[in-house]
């Protein structure tokens, strides 16, 4: 076989490479063909204002859920509000709210605006405990003054 | 009391683990065989230490003494039992302590095996050791689960209701047993880079640790998505969420461990690939740890999270793994290395295997961080959604199934792949006829999920072939085969096991991912919904008890043309303790499919009527995703069970068991 080389490493590390190499460019390839489609960008409703988000372009949509704003259809379709301190946004989803979403209490939905700017969520991020709040949420709001984070902590305090 | 005696033990443990590296280093150094002995003495007491803590938590936990912190926040005098003793580890605290308590534990084993050899053995048993120190020095200062409260309250703030369930109370335990079983490999790919010898017989002492973290971890993730499947009411078993793919990757890596050792000990080769492996899973089981706890991502499951422990937690994941991988680095290009082997062997099946398995860690990795590193680099925070998981995870998976069946076929050093197909002729058909099947039969078509159920037949019938083959059956005549198939090694049949257990996963997941059906709708008493071909009737909402909530529940009867099917009961569960609501899901069917019923918040229709929201899933074919995984652990146990992969612990310990027997 003159086309291989002579050396018993030099031989290992081609068929090495023969193997890794096809893989590795699949695997990147395929990475970066699917993360086109399936990075969502994070807005609060004043930041999707301001960035022009356009209608039907899919976006995490983040705030608190405004106090009183909840409007149960009896199709099953829910209407709310979502509000940072600058800004708010109405919201319409169809379907189970997750069990812990609350009034006044922080929101991520993921979905997109309609042409009559409406958000139009397509899920609700589910919760497993109420003293959770997303990170960029919690980031987007801190960085409002709004919330200043700790609301993690049992109230009995921490004996020292 | 008991309290503080626990409390001490847990310090006590941190004093063993110090000790067990100290000692343990000075043997190794010293040749010392008594200094060594004294660090695994150490090592076992260090166990004995964690194992009184974690007594004292649960007995605080059993008997509701909310003058601990850690009981007050998380539990309740109204909890059944099962749910006081699974809070123990419930909460961040509680965890950091179960996790200490398997890594003392898999130390406690490690320092009674007794085939390995003097250094090596001494050089582990310092590294679990200083892994010790880590993490239990972290509980200790930082997130220490029995830390009293001023004034104790009269009640306690309740476990989530969410965590109250059997899967979840299960599901810490086994994930723990499998993360943390990596630790073992890691400290002896550390002894090893510091002895500067991997060799046959090193990789043959860590295959029994990697399978039995493999195959605890396999049935840890299988607990976890069956309980966020029937417990969160979304109706999927997977959503690529962080700490989903936290759990993940350790296992896909553990995965190309289990297989690269089989290599490394039947042909010396790909040695220091090995070693990174064995380091590789481990780190990332403790990022697995980091993410979860300190919750960095957005995530559905994020609960006893703590952001500013993390901070911590990332350091011990940068001491451990920064140090491990610095070592490698230095000591791996002298580790010999230079069995050379051919494309088309069992030996480089296995390599293609592992380069597909690392890839696929690399892009679920990449995919989890990403969120991580945009924000770090432009403060955009951004996700990665699912549909990035599902196509690249695909199109690395499937190359590795579709090699999987010829590569098991392959004889070692010079495989013949035309033999090895001809050999396949029954899975091909297999598959082919499936496909074809599954394409024509079930509407709406769809080629890919047809493929998909292809290559689950492909692999199932492939071990099958590969099974038959071993005992040559209908090659023999039958008291040879019976003779053959006594004389197989457990090994073969858990390796056979698992692989069919890949293939009924994939049956499943290409099956519901494609033809999962979906309906919501507002429902008076009396009134009906469809989903997909079965219709479901309301018939009443009724007040029942639990243990420690009160619930509203929807019997609802199920019937495919005419003919009842199942009643399904959701339930709405109010829980007083902490006023939280929670769905219980109803799920009934046939043998494969699941008919998922939950019943939503009572509304108050136009004229009067108390209406409710009725959402139905039809899952199909959903219970091979949960009985797949379940297989391959299993396969993984049965291959424990192997004469030759003992875990070399013998002897002495079987001794101690059975003093009569050693008469």
């Amino acid at each position: 076989m003159p086309l291989l080389p002579r050396s018993r490493t030099a031989r290992r590390r081609l068929m090495t490479l023969s193997v890794a190499a096809p893989v590795l460019i699949l695997a990147v390839g395929v990475a970066l063909y699917a993360m086109r489609g399936s990075i969502s960008f994070f807005y609060t409703p004043s930041q999707a204002e301001a960035a022009h988000v356009p209608a039907g372009q899919a976006i995490q949509l983040g705030g608190m859920v405004r106090a009183g704003s909840v409007v149960k259809k009896p199709d099953g379709e829910i209407d709310f509000v979502v509000a940072d301190k600058r800004g708010t946004s109405p919201v319409t989803f169809k379907g189970e709210l997750p069990d812990l979403f609350r009034e006044g209490q922080g929101v991520v939905a993921m979905g997109a605006y309609n042409s009559s700017g409406v958000f139009v969520a397509s899920q609700i991020l589910a919760k497993h405990d109420e003293k959770y709040m997303p990170p960029e949420l919690a980031a987007a709001l801190k960085k409002q003054g709004e919330w200043h984070g700790d609301g993690a902590q049992p109230s009995y305090g921490v004996s020292p | 009391m008991i309290d503080e005696l626990g409390q001490f033990a847990l310090i006590l443990a941190l004093v063993l683990s110090l000790g067990q590296a100290g000692l343990s280093i000075a043997g190794r150094f010293r040749r010392d065989v008594t200094l060594a002995g004294a660090g695994e003495g150490a090592a076992m007491g260090a166990f004995v230490a964690i194992v009184i803590g974690f007594g004292a938590l649960i007995h605080a936990f059993v008997t509701s003494d909310f003058s601990v912190m850690n009981v007050a926040a998380n539990s309740h005098t109204a909890k059944p039992l099962i749910y006081k003793i699974a809070g123990a580890w419930g909460s961040h605290e509680g965890s950091m302590l179960l996790w200490c308590f398997m890594l003392t534990g898999y130390g406690a084993v490690m320092a009674l095996a007794r085939r390995l050899p003097f250094g090596l053995k001494a050089s582990a048993v310092a590294t679990q050791g200083l892994l010790g120190v880590l993490f239990i020095g972290y509980m200790v200062f930082a997130s220490n689960p029995l830390t009293r409260v001023v004034d104790a309250p009269y009640q306690g703030n309740s476990l989530n209701p969410l965590l109250q369930d059997p899967a979840l109370a299960g599901h810490p335990p086994f994930l723990y047993a499998g993360y943390v079983g990596f630790s073992v490999v890691f400290s002896l790919s550390v002894a090893a880079l510091v002895e500067g010898r991997v060799d046959p017989a090193w990789a043959r002492w860590i295959r029994p640790w990697t399978l039995a973290a493999w195959s605890l971890l396999t049935i840890g993730i299988t607990m976890g998505s069956y309980w966020a499947y029937y417990e969160l009411g979304w109706g999927g078993w997977w959503a690529w969420d962080p700490v989903e793919n936290a759990s993940f990757m350790p296992w896909l890596l553990g995965t190309a461990l289990l297989h690269s050792a089989a290599v490394t000990e039947k042909r010396g080769a790909l040695a220091s690939w090995t070693v990174l492996l064995g380091i590789g899973a481990f780190t990332l089981s403790m990022m697995g740890a980091f993410l979860v706890r300190s919750g960095v991502l957005t995530s559905v499951h994020a609960f006893a999270i703590d952001p500013k422990r993390g901070v911590l937690l990332l350091g011990i994941l940068g001491a451990a793994a920064g140090s491990a991988l610095a070592l490698y680095a230095w000591r791996a290009p002298t580790l010999k290395d230079e069995a050379a082997f051919t494309p088309v062997s069992r030996e480089g099946a296995l390599f293609l295997n592992n380069v597909l398995l690392a890839a696929a860690t690399a892009v679920v990795l990449i995919g989890t961080l990403l969120p991580l590193i945009r924000s770090a680099i432009d403060g955009t925070p951004i996700s990665v959604g699912a549909p990035y998981y599902n196509l690249t995870f695909t199109a690395l998976i499937a190359p590795a199934l579709i090699a999987l069946p010829a590569g098991a076929l392959l004889a070692w050093k010079r495989g013949d792949l035309r033999a090895a197909l001809r050999r396949l002729w029954i899975a091909a058909l297999a598959a082919v006829v499936t496909t074809l099947a599954i394409f024509g039969l079930v509407t709406p078509r769809s080629l890919l999920a047809a493929c998909g159920i292809g290559l689950g037949a492909w692999v199932i019938v492939g071990a099958l072939a590969e099974a038959a083959e071993r005992v040559r059956l209908f090659r023999s005549p039958l008291p040879e085969v019976g003779r053959r198939i006594g004389g197989l090694p457990r090994g073969a049949w858990g390796m056979t096991l698992a692989h069919i257990g890949i293939g009924v996963f994939a049956l499943g997941a290409s099956f519901e991912t494609a033809w999962r059906a979906e309906a919501t709708e507002v429902l008076t008493l009396g009134q009906t919904m469809r989903l997909g071909a079965f219709e479901l009737r309301l018939d009443k909402v009724a007040q029942s008890f639990g243990a420690n909530f009160e619930a509203e529940r929807a019997f609802i009867r199920v019937t495919s043309a005419g003919r009842l099917v199942c009643e399904a009961e959701p339930d709405r569960r109010l829980y007083a303790a902490d006023g939280q609501t929670v769905s219980g899901v109803a799920i009934c069917g046939n043998l494969l499919d699941d008919i998922y019923v939950v019943s939503g918040e009572p509304r108050p229709n136009v004229n009067g009527t108390q209406t409710h929201l009725i959402r139905a899933y039809w899952n199909p074919w959903v219970r091979f995703v949960f009985a797949g995984p379940l297989v391959m652990a299993l396969g993984g146990l049965i291959s424990l069970t192997d004469r030759r992969l003992r875990f070399a612990v013998t002897a002495k310990v079987r001794a101690a068991l059975s003093p009569a027997a050693a008469e």
